[in-house]
C-alpha cells in the first residue's frame, strides 16, 4: 500500500457475490466503526424480471470514503479483512494493473475493480 | 415387518457397525488440513487470495502482536449449525477483542460469516446474563435475586427430588433449541441427573427440523443422505482424486447462502458452480443462488411431494432412471412406477403452481446428469406430511442411481463413532423402560419400530396440559427460547409452561421465555470459553478454549458435571470435573483410538491433527458390505434393498409409498376459509444477520442492519390490500395475528407471502405485558400445535394461510399489540379458538364453531386490564428499534 491514489484496488466478481455482509461487518470491527459508519456497504438489485421473462438478483459491494484498504493490516502482511473474509471468495486485493490483467483474463462479465 | 427390524439389539448392533466402517485410517495426510496450506489459496479457486501463511502458524496457539490467538472451530452458542475454522484474538486478561477467519481449515478456507465476525460484541455484550438468578416476584415480573452457584445447584436438587419423589423421574423434561452443541450435555444431563428420558427440540411442532428426513432415511435405507460437495475429506474438490463435481445440484427448499444448515455449507455449491455445476433451484421465491440456476421452479408452499412424484413420473415414464441401480439395489421400483401414474406432470403443474413445461424440463435435466446431487432442506420437513415428501425425494434420488456416489448423495454417520448427540449418557437407563416410554412414541409406530432420538413434541405439550399419559412438573430449557422462536401456537405454549411446578433455563441472556416461566436462570459460557468436541458428521473437531471465564458463567458440560456430583456422584468418575475431562473421558469410554491404537484424546487431535482429525470417508459402502452388521452387501433395510416400497410402513398400515396431500388448510383443502384467508403464510425466511431468535441485542451489527422483522409480498398484493414498501402490516389467521414491515419482492407469486421469525426485542420492557413483544411479530401465533403427520413427524409450518391489512393508528393502540393480549388474555386477536383440541385445524368449515369460542372485548369487559407497554405511534424515533 503506497500514499499514491490509484496504484491499488479491489477487485470484485460480483458474480459471486451474495450479499453475506461478511466484508461489511469484517470491516466494521477491524476498524473498531460506531453503528452509524462503514467501510464497505453491499447494494442489492432485484429480485426483478426483465421485459424479455429473465430474472436478476444481484448485490455489489462499495467500498466508501472510510476505506483504507486496510492499511495495517497490508503492512503487517495480511489482506484486507473484507478480501480474507469474503464468503465466495469474490474479492482480491493488488495492483490496479494486476488487477485490470486479471479482469481480462477472465473473460466473463459481473467485475469491477475498484481503485483507491 | 420382520423379526430382524424388530429386535431392537440388532438395530443398535447395526448402528455400531455402521460407524465402525467409518474409522477406518489411512495416510496421515488425510487426516490433516493440510491441503489448504499447500496450495496456499483457498479451495484451488483460480481468483482467489494467496493468504500470508508466516502470519497464520499451523498450531492450536500462538501470539500476534499483544494478542493471544486460539486457532479453533466455532460452534454455538450462540452460533449455527456449522464449525467454521476461527481465530480467536485475546488480550492479556483473556478477553475476546476479534476474530478471523482460519485460512488452515479446509472447512471453510479463510472465510468466515458476518456473525462470528461480529462476535466479540456478542460475548462482551453488556445484556448478558454474568450469574445465576432465581426469581423473587411472580412468573412474568422480570424481578430476579442474584443467588450463588452453590445455591442454584441445591435449588434444583430439591427440587428434583420433590418431583421425582411425587411424580416419578418421567416427569421431567429437557429440552433444547435447534441440535447444537448443546446436544450431548442436555441428553448426557437428563439421562444421568434427572433419570428422566424425555427431551425434544423445544416444542417445534412435529419435530420438524431435519428429523422427518432422518426418519425416512433411516427406515428406507439404513442410514441418512446428505449432499456431497467433497465436506467429508480434507482435499477438496478436484484435490481429491476419488470425487467428482456435481453435474447437476438440485437445492430443494433451502437458501443453502444464508442458512447453512445441517452441517452443510452453502457456499460449497458456489465454489462447485465455479467448477462447472448447474444448478435447479426450487423455492416460492426467487434466492441469490435461484437467480444463477439454470432452473428455478416456482413451488407453492407445501407441495413438494407432488413436484417429486412428478419428476418421477417423467423419468420413470420416458426411461431415463438408473436401471442397474434400480435392479440391484432398490426394492419396490414396480410399485413406485405404478403410482407415480397418478402425477403426471399436468395435475402436478396445477397442484405446485409450476408450468408443466417447467417441470418436464428440470425432470430430465436431473435424470441426464452423472453425478447428480440433491440439498434438501427445512421446507421439506415443514409439511404436515414431511415423512412423505422425503420419502418421495429420496425415491427421486434412488432410481436416478445418486447413492453413496462421488458428488451425489452420500450416507455419513457421525465421527469416530462417538455417540455425542441425543444418545448421549443413554447408558444410565439401561435396565428402565424409561426410553420405550417416552412421551408421544406409543402412540407413532414409526417413531416405536422405526427411528427416534427424542421424544415427541407435540405429545409434551399435551401432557402438560392434560396430564396424560402421565404429568409433567418439571421444564429443563438448555439454549431455546420456545415462545419466540421455535413452538408453534406460541399463545398456546405460554398458557401451557404457565402452569408447569419447576423451570429452569439456562441461557446467554435473559429471555423472554426466562421471564415468563423461569424459577432459575443459569448463564452460559459461549464458544470461545468452553472445551468440546464436534463428531456431528467428519471430521471429528475440537474446540479450544480460548477466553477466561465470563463473569460466573458455565458451560452446558460444567453445569452438568458440577450438578452430577451433587445430584447423583455413581454417574460421574472423580476425575471428571470439567470440559476438558469430560471431553476425555467420553473418547475412552466409546473407544475412540488413534491410527496406531493409543487412546485417542482432545490434545491429540488439536495437536496431531490440528483440531481436524478426518477419516478415510468411503463411497459406494453398500457394494463393499459396511453398512450391515452381518457384512454382506446392501443396505441395512429388511429387505438389504434401498426401499422405494417401504416395507416398515405397510408392516403397521401406513401406505408404503409416497403420496402427496393438500396441506389441512389451503385454497383446495378449505376453499371457504381461503374466502376469509386468502393468502399462502410461508414463514421463517433467513437472513445473513440472526440465527432464529440470536443476534437480536442492539448492540450487535446484525440488529443495526436489520432492525425490523420485514414480510415479503408481491407488489400487485401489497397494491391490492394497500400496502407501501416499508409499512407495518397486521398478518391475521383463524388462530391469531402478528405484524412485520411488508418489504416488496416480485418474485413471489402474488397468492404468497414469506414471514421471518424468531424476533423478540431485547431493548424492550422485560416484564408483561412486554415481554420483551415476545408476541407482536411471531409468525406462530398463526400456526397449530398438535398437527402432524400419521407418523408424528412433520406439521404445517411453511404452509399455512392468511389474510393482510396495513397497521393503522386504530388499530394499533397498545392493547391490540400480541404481547399484551397474550399477557393479559392468554390469546392475540379479537375472535380466536379457547379450545386445545387438536380438531379445531382439520375440522375447519364455515359454520364451524369450537367450544368457548374467545371473544377479547368480552373478556376485558369483566376484567381488569394491565398497564400497557407505553408505545408512541408518532414518535418512533423515541423508542430506537420499537415500533
Amino acid at each position: 500500500m503506497s500514499d499514491i491514489k490509484g496504484e491499488y484496488g479491489l477487485f470484485i466478481d460480483y458474480e459471486y457475490c451474495s450479499g453475506c455482509n461478511a466484508c461489511l461487518t469484517a470491516c466494521k470491527m477491524e476498524h473498531n466503526m460506531p453503528e452509524s459508519d462503514f467501510g464497505i456497504r453491499i447494494f442489492q438489485d432485484g429480485p426483478c424480471q426483465s421485459s424479455d421473462g429473465s430474472w436478476h438478483y444481484d448485490y455489489l459491494p462499495m467500498p466508501t470514503d472510510l476505506c483504507d484498504l486496510c492499511a495495517d493490516r497490508v503492512a503487517a502482511g495480511k489482506l484486507p479483512t473484507c478480501v480474507h473474509h469474503c464468503q465466495n471468495a469474490a474479492m482480491v486485493y493488488g495492483k490496479v494493473e494486476d488487477l485490470a490483467a486479471r479482469a481480462k483474463a477472465a473473460q466473463k462479465d459481473k467485475i469491477v475493480i475498484y481503485v483507491r | 415387518m420382520s423379526d430382524e427390524m424388530n429386535d431392537r439389539e440388532a438395530f443398535e448392533e447395526a448402528a455400531f457397525a455402521r460407524s465402525n466402517t467409518l474409522v477406518q485410517i489411512t495416510e496421515a495426510d488425510d487426516q490433516i488440513g493440510d491441503s489448504v496450506r499447500e496450495r496456499g489459496i483457498a479451495y484451488g479457486v483460480d481468483y482467489n487470495n494467496h493468504y500470508n501463511f508466516d502470519k497464520y502458524p499451523f498450531k492450536a496457539r500462538y501470539k500476534e502482536g499483544d494478542l493471544d490467538a486460539t486457532r479453533t472451530v466455532m460452534w454455538s452458542g450462540p452460533g449455527c449449525h456449522q464449525s467454521c475454522g476461527i481465530i480467536f484474538y485475546t488480550d492479556k486478561d483473556g478477553r475476546l477483542v476479534k476474530t478471523e477467519g482460519d485460512p488452515n481449515n479446509p472447512y471453510t478456507a479463510g472465510r468466515l460469516c458476518m456473525r462470528c465476525l461480529e462476535l466479540p460484541q456478542m460475548v462482551n455484550n453488556p445484556r448478558r446474563l454474568t450469574h445465576p438468578v432465581k426469581r423473587v416476584g411472580e412468573r412474568g415480573e422480570g424481578k430476579w435475586e442474584r443467588i450463588s452457584w452453590d445455591e442454584a445447584y441445591d435449588m434444583i436438587i430439591e427440587n428434583v427430588h420433590r418431583i421425582q419423589r411425587d411424580y416419578g423421574p418421567e416427569s421431567i423434561v429437557s429440552m433444547i433449541g435447534t441440535g447444537r452443541n448443546v446436544s450431548q450435555a442436555i441428553a448426557h444431563n437428563q439421562y444421568a441427573n434427572f433419570g428422566g428420558a424425555d427431551l425434544t427440540l423445544c416444542f417445534l411442532s412435529g419435530d420438524s427440523c431435519m428429523l422427518p428426513r432422518t426418519a425416512l432415511c433411516y427406515v428406507i435405507m439404513g442410514n441418512q443422505w446428505v449432499s456431497d460437495f467433497s465436506q467429508f475429506r480434507s482435499k477438496r474438490y478436484e484435490l481429491d482424486p476419488e470425487y467428482e463435481i456435481p453435474e447437476v445440484a438440485v437445492i430443494w427448499g433451502t437458501n443453502p447462502m444464508i442458512n447453512n444448515s445441517d452441517a452443510f455449507q452453502g457456499h460449497w455449491i458456489i465454489e462447485a458452480m465455479k467448477r462447472g455445476t448447474k444448478v435447479i433451484t426450487i423455492d416460492p421465491q426467487l434466492t441469490w443462488i435461484g437467480a444463477r440456476s439454470e432452473k428455478w421452479l416456482r413451488v407453492r408452499p407445501g407441495t413438494d411431494a407432488a413436484l417429486a412424484l412428478g419428476f418421477m413420473n417423467v423419468i420413470i415414464n420416458e426411461d431415463l432412471y438408473d436401471h442397474e441401480f434400480v435392479e440391484k439395489w432398490t426394492y419396490g421400483f414396480e410399485a413406485l412406477a405404478e403410482r407415480v401414474q397418478e402425477y403426471p406432470p399436468s395435475k402436478v403443474a396445477e397442484i405446485t403452481w409450476i408450468p408443466e413445461e417447467e417441470i418436464v424440463a428440470a425432470a430430465r435435466m436431473y435424470a441426464a446428469a452423472k453425478p447428480a446431487t440433491i440439498h434438501w432442506g427445512l421446507a421439506v420437513d415443514m409439511s404436515k406430511n414431511g415423512v412423505i415428501t422425503a420419502h418421495a425425494l429420496a425415491c427421486l434420488v434412488g432410481i436416478t442411481g445418486n447413492i453413496d456416489v462421488p458428488g451425489g448423495n452420500v450416507l455419513i454417520d457421525q465421527a469416530a463413532s462417538l455417540e455425542f448427540g441425543y444418545n448421549s449418557g443413554i447408558w444410565e437407563l439401561e435396565g428402565t423402560n424409561m426410553v420405550e416410554n417416552r412421551l408421544g412414541v406409543k402412540r407413532y409406530p414409526l417413531k416405536q419400530y422405526g427411528f427416534t432420538a427424542s421424544s415427541q413434541a407435540d405429545s409434551i405439550l399435551q401432557a402438560v396440559e392434560t396430564e396424560q399419559p402421565h404429568p409433567v412438573k418439571m421444564l429443563w430449557i438448555e439454549s431455546a427460547n420456545p415462545i419466540a422462536n421455535m413452538g408453534q401456537d406460541a399463545p398456546r405454549l405460554y398458557r401451557a409452561l404457565k402452569t408447569l411446578d419447576f423451570v429452569v433455563v439456562e441461557d446467554l441472556f435473559i429471555t423472554p421465555t426466562a421471564v415468563a416461566f423461569a424459577d432459575l436462570v443459569l448463564p452460559c459460557a459461549m464458544s470461545p470459553e468452553r472445551d468440546c468436541l464436534r463428531v456431528w458428521f467428519d471430521p471429528l473437531r475440537t474446540l479450544t478454549k480460548a477466553c477466561s471465564d465470563y463473569g460466573e458463567c458455565k458451560s452446558d458440560e460444567t453445569i452438568m458435571i458440577e450438578l452430577g456430583h451433587r445430584i447423583h456422584p455413581e454417574a460421574w468418575p472423580e476425575h471428571v470435573v470439567d470440559d476438558r475431562s469430560y471431553m476425555n473421558w467420553r473418547l475412552e469410554r466409546d473407544g475412540v483410538v488413534d491410527e496406531d491404537g493409543s487412546p485417542m484424546t482432545m490434545e491429540t487431535v488439536e495437536e496431531k491433527y490440528h483440531g481436524m482429525w478426518y477419516h478415510h470417508y468411503n463411497y459406494r459402502k453398500y457394494e463393499k458390505g459396511m453398512l450391515r452388521p452381518d457384512g454382506q452387501v446392501g443396505f441395512m433395510t429388511p429387505t438389504g434393498r434401498y426401499e422405494l416400497y417401504c416395507t416398515l410402513f405397510a408392516s403397521f398400515g401406513d401406505d408404503p409409498l409416497p403420496y402427496y396431500q393438500e396441506p389441512p388448510t389451503s385454497p383446495v383443502s378449505t376453499p371457504e376459509l381461503a374466502e376469509k384467508y386468502p393468502l399462502i403464510l410461508t414463514t421463517g425466511k433467513r437472513s445473513y444477520e440472526f440465527f432464529h431468535s440470536e443476534w437480536r441485542q442492539p448492540e450487535t451489527i446484525s440488529r443495526q442492519i436489520h432492525p425490523d422483522p420485514m414480510f415479503d409480498i408481491h407488489p400487485d398484493t401489497a397494491a391490492e390490500y394497500g400496502i407501501a414498501d416499508g409499512e407495518w402490516v397486521w398478518i391475521e389467521n383463524q388462530m391469531g395475528k402478528m405484524r412485520q414491515r411488508a418489504r416488496l419482492n416480485p418474485s413471489l407469486d402474488p397468492r404468497v407471502v414469506s414471514t421471518e421469525h424468531g424476533w423478540w426485542f431485547p431493548e424492550q420492557e422485560p416484564a408483561e405485558p412486554s415481554l420483551f413483544g415476545v408476541f407482536d411479530c411471531n409468525p406462530n401465533n398463526l400456526i397449530p400445535q398438535c398437527e402432524n403427520g400419521s407418523n408424528g413427524y412433520g406439521a404445517p409450518i411453511k404452509c399455512g394461510m392468511c389474510t393482510v391489512y396495513k397497521c393503522t393508528p386504530e388499530n394499533s393502540k397498545p392493547e391490540d399489540q400480541p404481547s399484551y393480549q397474550v399477557c393479559t388474555t392468554g390469546y392475540t386477536h379479537g375472535q380466536t379458538h379457547t379450545t386445545d383440541k387438536p380438531s379445531f385445524y382439520d375440522g375447519w368449515t364455515p359454520d364451524y364453531e369450537p367450544e368457548g369460542f374467545f371473544d377479547i372485548d368480552e373478556y376485558w369487559k369483566t376484567h381488569e386490564r394491565m398497564a400497557p407497554n407505553p408505545i408512541d405511534l408518532d414518535d418512533p424515533a423515541a423508542h430506537k428499534y420499537r415500533y
